[in-house]
Parts: C-alpha cells; sequence; structure tokens
C-alpha cells in the first residue's frame, strides 16, 4: 500500500515537473511566432528596415526556445503511456483523437515549415517566407487549441458515455471538444502567452534603454525604442482584457467546479448571506479554516456572483476525500492574480508615459518593464498550479480519480526516471536559458543577422564558385 | 463505402505508415549523430548538421504521430507498451532532448561546441539503442495483466533486445552516412562512402541474426513465417533482402551518390515488412489483437477525417521543405 502510494505520488511530481518546464517555452513561443509574424508583415507593407531588424533579431531566440518547447513535449506525449496508463485506457477513445489532431494540424505545419522560416528567406524570397512565419505561428495557436480542449475536458467532462470496458467513449464530438470549460480556457491561455511574451520583448527593450542612457549614444536606439513601444501596447491593452476574461473564466469555473473555487477563495465555510473576500491568510487543511484571515467581508459573492448578499457554499458542503489540497491553490491563485495587476500597471504607466511623450525617457518605467520580463511565466505557471491542482483529487473531474489513474510501475523505476528529468531538464534547459539572455543582452543592430549568417546556402549550380566570381579576380590580392 | 471497411485494420496501417515515415526520416538525422564522431571537427560536422538542420524537427514529428496514434486509435496497447518498455521510452526521450537542443546550442555556444557535439551524438546512439531495445522487448513478448502491463521494471532486457538495439545502431548509422553520400562532396563525401561499406555489412548481419533469432522466440512467429503456403509469400523477403545487399556495394562501387542511400531505405522497407508479417494482426504480439486494442468506431472515424486531408497536405509540404533545401550542401550554408 505505501510503495503505491509513493509511486503514485512521484509518477504525480514527475508529471508536474515536466510539464511545468514545458509550458514555458509554448507560452512564449505561441505569442513570439505571432510578433514575428507581425514584424514580418509590418516590414514587407512599410519596407522600414528597423522591423527586418527585429524580425532577425528574435528568430534567433525564437530558434533556441522552440527547439526546447519541441523536445520537452515529446516527453508530454509519451508520459500519458508510460506514468498514466490506466488513465490513457480510459480516455484514449476521447482525448486520443483530440491530440491526434494536435499532432496532424499543429505540430506538422510546424516543424514543415520552421526549416524555411529559420533557413530559407534567401531561397524563397520574403513572400513565401512570410507565409512560412504565418504557418508557424498559426501552427501554435491550433497547437494551444488542441491540448487546451484535452485539458477542459479533463476539468468539465461531457459528451461521451462509458462501455463494459470502463473506458469513456465518445458519443457526440462537438460536446467534447467544445466542452464547457474550454472557450474560456483557450482565451485566457492565449492571451497569457501574448502577455507572456510582450513582457520578455518589452523587458529587454527596457535594458537596452537604459545601457543606451548610460553609454555615449545621443539617442537610444531605434530597435530598442521599438520593440519597447510594441510591447507596452501590447500589456497596456492586453492585461485588462485578461482580467476580464479571468473573471469570466472563474465564474466559469464556479459553475462546473465549485470546489476549486472554494479553494481559490480560502471558502472552507458556506455563507449564507453574502462571502467576505479574504485577501491573504493561512490556509489550514486539517482544521477546515484560514488561520491569520485578513478578509473585506462580502465582496467575494460580489466578484463571483455580482450581488454583495448572495450566498456562496463552502468546503464543509463537499466531501473531505474531495477536497483539493487548499493552500496551494490559494497561493498560487494569489500570486497569479498579483501578477496580473503588475502588468495592469505596467499598462497603464506607460499610456501614461506616452501620452506625456516620455515613453523612451523615464528610466523608471524601464526598470519597472525589465523586473516584470518574468511575471508572465510566473504568472502562467502560478495559474496552471491553480487549475490543474484545484482539479485533485481528479484527473477526469468527478469521474476518475488521480490515484486510479497511474501505471502499475514500482517506485525505484518512478524515482529513477523523476532524478533523470530533473538533472537533465536543469543542466539542458538552464544552459538554453543561458544562450537567449546571452541574445538578448545585444542590442538589436541595424541590419542584424538572422539565424543564418546571411551567407546562402551553397546548392549546386546555383551560386558560383568564388574562383569564377568575375569582381574578385578584378581585385588586388591581399 | 466507410461502413464496408474494416477502421481498425486501416488504423493499423496509418500507424505503421506514421512509424515507416519516422525510420525514414529520423533514422538519417539519428545516424548523422551516431556517425558524428567519425566526422573532423571543423567544417566536416559543421556540414554534416547543415545537411539535416532545417528538417529534423519535421521528421521528429512522426514520432509523436506514432505514440499519439497509438493513444488514439489503440489506446489498449498504448498504456500496455508503454509502462512494459519504461525505462528504453524514457532513455529515449532524454537522448531526443540532448541531441535536439545541440543542433541550436552548438552553434550559439563555439566556446563548449565539443560538448555539443558529444551530446549530439551520445542522445542520438542512445535514442537509437532505446528505439532498437524497445522493438526487441515488444517482439519478445511483454507479460499482460487484465488490461494493464503484469511484468516487471527490468523484463525489457535480454540478449535478442539488445541484439536489435545494436542492430538499428548500424541501420540508423548506414541510413546517415549514405544520406551524406547524397547531400555533400569532397573528402567527407569519401568518408562517408568508406563508412558506408562497412556498415552496410553490419546491417546486413544484424538483419540476418534478428531475422535468424525471431522465429524461436516464444509466439506465432514460426508459424507465420514457415507454415505452407505462407512460406511461398514469406520467403521473398530474405531473398529480396540479399538482392538489395548486392545491388547495395554495386552501388557504392560505382560511385552513385544517391542509389546507396534510397536502396539503404529499401532494405529498411523489407525489414518492415518483415515485422508486418511477424506480428500482425496483433499490436502487442502474442497477447492482444488490433480489435481488442482498437478504439471505438466513432473516435476513428473523427480522426480518419482529419487524417485522410492532412497526411496528404503534411506530405506535400514536408516535400516542398525537402526540395527548397535539395542539392549539395556545404559548411557556411545555415546559422
Amino acid at each position: 500500500m505505501l510503495s503505491t502510494f509513493d509511486a503514485l505520488l512521484l509518477a504525480r511530481i514527475q508529471f508536474g515537473f515536466t510539464v511545468a518546464f514545458h509550458i514555458i517555452f509554448p507560452a512564449f513561443s505561441i505569442g513570439l511566432a505571432s510578433y514575428l509574424a507581425v514584424l514580418e508583415g509590418l516590414w514587407l507593407a512599410t519596407g522600414r528596415q528597423v522591423f527586418l531588424d527585429l524580425f532577425k533579431y528574435w528568430i534567433k531566440i525564437f530558434a533556441i526556445a522552440f527547439a526546447m518547447g519541441v523536445v520537452s513535449g515529446l516527453v508530454m506525449s509519451y508520459q500519458f503511456g508510460t506514468n498514466w496508463s490506466v488513465f490513457s485506457d480510459k480516455t484514449g477513445p476521447v482525448l486520443g483523437p483530440l491530440m491526434a489532431y494536435e499532432v496532424l494540424s499543429a505540430f506538422f505545419l510546424e516543424a514543415g515549415f520552421l526549416g524555411v522560416m529559420l533557413f530559407g528567406m534567401n531561397k524563397v524570397g520574403p513572400r513565401l517566407h512570410f507565409l512560412a512565419t504565418l504557418a508557424v505561428a498559426f501552427g501554435t495557436f491550433f497547437s494551444a487549441f488542441w491540448i487546451l480542449s484535452v485539458n477542459s475536458w479533463m476539468h468539465t467532462p461531457q459528451g461521451h458515455g462509458v462501455n463494459e470496458a470502463g473506458q469513456f467513449v465518445p458519443l457526440d464530438w462537438w460536446a467534447i471538444v467544445f466542452n464547457p470549460s474550454f472557450p474560456y480556457r483557450l482565451v485566457h491561455m492565449v492571451l497569457a502567452a501574448y502577455l507572456t511574451t510582450a513582457l520578455v520583448v518589452g523587458a529587454v527593450g527596457a535594458w537596452h534603454l537604459l545601457k543606451d542612457r548610460l553609454s555615449t549614444l545621443s539617442q537610444s536606439s531605434e530597435g530598442a525604442r521599438t520593440m519597447f513601444s510594441m510591447a507596452m501596447w501590447m500589456a497596456a491593452i492586453v492585461a485588462p482584457i485578461q482580467i476580464l476574461a479571468g473573471d469570466m473564466h472563474g465564474i466559469n469555473t464556479l459553475e462546473h467546479q465549485p470546489a476549486k473555487v472554494m479553494a481559490m477563495e480560502g471558502h472552507f465555510e458556506s455563507h449564507p448571506e453574502g462571502a467576505p473576500l479574504i485577501l491573504f491568510g493561512l490556509p489550514n487543511q486539517e482544521a477546515g479554516r484560514v488561520d491569520y484571515a485578513l478578509q473585506i467581508p462580502k465582496l467575494s459573492s460580489l466578484v463571483l456572483k455580482h450581488s454583495l448578499n448572495a450566498p456562496l457554499k463552502g468546503l464543509d458542503t463537499v466531501p473531505r476525500e474531495n477536497w483539493p489540497p487548499v493552500p496551494v491553490v490559494f497561493w498560487s491563485f494569489r500570486i497569479m492574480v498579483g501578477m496580473g495587476m503588475l502588468m495592469l500597471l505596467l499598462g497603464a504607466l506607460s499610456l501614461l508615459a506616452r501620452a506625456r511623450g516620455k515613453l523612451y525617457e523615464w528610466p523608471a518605467l524601464h526598470g519597472f518593464a525589465l523586473a516584470m520580463g518574468p511575471a508572465g511565466f510566473v504568472a502562467v505557471l502560478a495559474g496552471w498550479i491553480t487549475t490543474e491542482v484545484g482539479r485533485q483529487p481528479f484527473t477526469v473531474y468527478g469521474l476518475l480519480r488521480t490515484a486510479d489513474s497511474a501505471s502499475p510501475l514500482s517506485a525505484p523505476a518512478v524515482g529513477a526516471s523523476l532524478m533523470a528529468f530533473v538533472v537533465i531538464y536543469f543542466a539542458v534547459f538552464s544552459m538554453g536559458v543561458i544562450y537567449i539572455l546571452r541574445l538578448m543582452a545585444k542590442p538589436p543592430k541595424p541590419g542584424e543577422h538572422g539565424v543564418e549568417t546571411g551567407v546562402p546556402i551553397r546548392t549546386a549550380g546555383i551560386t558560383p564558385a568564388p574562383a569564377h566570381d568575375p569582381d574578385r579576380t578584378l581585385q588586388p590580392a591581399e | 463505402m466507410i461502413e464496408n471497411l474494416d477502421l481498425t485494420v486501416v488504423w493499423a496501417f496509418v500507424i505503421a505508415f506514421a512509424v515507416f515515415a519516422y525510420i525514414v526520416m529520423d533514422g538519417f538525422d539519428l545516424g548523422i549523430g551516431i556517425l558524428f564522431p567519425t566526422l573532423a571537427p571543423g567544417p566536416e560536422r559543421d556540414t554534416a548538421m547543415n545537411s539535416v538542420a532545417p528538417v529534423w524537427d519535421g521528421n521528429e514529428t512522426w514520432l509523436v504521430l506514432g505514440g499519439g496514434g497509438l493513444f488514439a486509435a489503440f489506446p489498449l496497447a498504448y498504456a500496455i507498451i508503454m509502462p512494459a518498455l519504461y525505462a528504453p521510452i524514457i532513455a529515449m526521450l532524454l537522448g531526443l532532448i540532448f541531441r535536439g537542443v545541440a543542433f541550436e546550442f552548438r552553434w550559439r555556444d563555439p566556446a563548449h561546441r565539443a560538448f555539443w557535439d558529444v551530446a549530439f551524438t551520445g542522445g542520438s546512439v542512445v535514442a537509437t539503442l532505446a528505439q532498437g531495445i524497445a522493438l526487441g522487448a515488444l517482439l519478445q513478448g511483454i507479460k499482460v495483466d487484465g488490461r494493464a502491463y503484469g511484468g516487471g521494471w527490468w523484463d525489457w532486457l535480454s540478449p535478442f533486445s539488445i541484439l536489435v538495439g545494436v542492430g538499428l545502431l548500424f541501420g540508423y548509422g548506414l541510413l546517415g552516412s549514405t544520406w551524406l553520400v547524397m547531400r555533400t562532396e569532397g573528402p567527407l563525401q569519401d568518408r562517408a562512402r568508406s563508412l558506408s561499406l562497412w556498415l552496410a555489412g553490419a546491417t546486413l548481419l544484424a538483419i540476418g541474426s534478428v531475422s535468424a533469432a525471431t522465429p524461436f522466440l516464444e509466439g506465432k512467429y514460426w508459424e507465420r513465417w514457415f507454415a505452407m503456403p505462407n512460406v511461398l509469400l514469406t520467403a521473398q523477403v530474405p531473398l529480396l533482402v540479399a538482392i538489395a545487399g548486392f545491388l547495395f556495394f554495386l552501388a557504392l562501387k560505382k560511385g552513385a551518390d544517391r542509389a546507396p542511400f534510397l536502396i539503404a531505405l529499401g532494405l529498411f522497407l523489407l525489414c518492415f515488412v518483415g515485422l508486418g508479417i511477424s506480428i500482425f494482426p496483433d499490436v502487442v504480439p502474442g497477447r492482444v489483437t488490433i480489435w481488442e486494442a482498437a478504439s471505438p468506431r466513432s473516435s476513428q472515424v473523427f480522426i480518419l477525417v482529419g487524417a485522410s486531408v492532412l497526411i496528404p497536405l503534411i506530405l506535400a509540404y514536408t516535400a516542398y521543405s525537402y526540395w527548397v533545401f535539395r542539392g549539395k550542401v556545404d559548411s557556411s550554408g545555415y546559422h
């Protein structure tokens, strides 16, 4: 009994660890692929060199982030089978086809055009190259569409039956794909990816604005200004929309997974006459109360029910064996919301600076934007922890318990693989992050190189060999 | 029309196609990783790397389709096979991580390029060995208990699975060396040519030993290969392997650029057909048939509708991508 519990816990840690590492890269590359498409489109439309320079600057970073996303994603596609085989057997008929659609419509599209996007500018010309960039950007979106449909079905399953072998079987595909939490989750996650990327781009722009200020340059570089301005527009526009989307997602969760919202809010007790909003406190799962709670009366009812005195049920209406781990959900939710508020503040300050014509001359704003560089990743991870830990103790909410989902593996096997994942992920991906930071530390230059060095790939018969180059023979020997 | 089709069989062929597409495409780029230590640091290695850099990511996606397709069409098989092959699958994934990031990292960090070259080779070797071992372990039989894997976590390890793993190492190495013969020129091509010669010998030897050992494993392999009248058909496979081997050495001797790679692919196709003869219609050999493991019909139809449009589309733009980067490569190309 003890050993099966250990193996289950280890498998959960392994899945959580590998998926948390993985989500960082797509969260960045979904936004960055779209940003690259916008930059290239603007370059084609206006012919301004700065857009091409920025495109070439960010595509080098994209190449590294994308490679890390691919290899960490490959792990995910096999881990359902290796570690969650009972889950795979039972949900395969419903979730397998959705994931297969992700592979067919998204992964191949991204991978098939990535080569052209990274290396093919000189071979296919700017217009076809732009199409390749668009294909990659759409691929990242399709990928988000399908995998979030899968994930949402695990939270709000519908459109299925159960066969004699105990498998979930599809009855209505439309209902399965567009399950109740999917539209909210999709919007919330795609906006999160855009915000995350905008904050990274903004931080890099801010860093170079700050550096240019300290240098002898009479004016900051055009590349740094352009990326900073674009990023701040995104933050100013998307952050408030995201908070609105998050609120709607929360209300949807209240309808379908009330226990998760109770954990997020720290509501152990029911409040028939308006529930307080607990700002901070120490949730005590054992005792079923929040210690040292700092709370605003009735505000939670206002937020969730749009009425001060609306009754809200607490975890006392849910059997204890169905409680999610309240402290984790409670805190991760607050971290996510806190980050969201800071993003809103950054966007508002940038609008203020812009109105006063000081967007590029306000070091305090640049310092704030720089500090907010990683905020998107923190918010994404905290948000995922909130929603996934909040789904516990189920894998398919209300229908399949996590404890009944795992593979029949012994603890040493899972422990060994977990160790290997932790060591290798930290080693490999921290190197990747260092390489990305090194690229970001360099300023975007006029005439920036892309991934290719600018030398066309020499294919037989296209590029003349140097010895046959007429210009070269006229030049004196060096 | 679709009502009369046995979609389970259709799906078995779709997944077999995905797996074979993976072997065809990722085989040569894993092979280049395996052969990396035999190439000189500098232009030779850079050229070899450049010849696969624009396409490796797409190549690896077929592996995701193989796994994802199995999950969708044969969830029970996916649920039994993955835990049974736990250690080799995890090792393969970790190997693929190292070699995947090495494509980018070795260009970004010239000071540690030697380290990332070792990672590229190590990752490729581990991933290949793991794939071969997984295949061997699948062939030698997996313990099944109800709807789950019923064995221990070292069951996959046996002389037979090691033999298949090493054999695949030679096989992918051969695909890599013949790919370089096709895509490069000068000293690198000469070196690839001489490597191809002994790799082809080793691969044929491995094919011979694995084929000789397989009928003696537990299961119905003997029956499927040697019972009349099957034997009239199955006997053609080793015959064709012998002919392909002969043609290969002939092509190599004549200095052909493309033929060695294409014939090497032909050898893999024959092995794959042989594998099909051995296990069809089982998906977990000797334990679970494709019909027992299949998803309900509505799952099969739902994904087949998309697959029948998307797979041809994927093949078309994959071909386009290969066409863009066609011809001989050199070290100055990308990056």
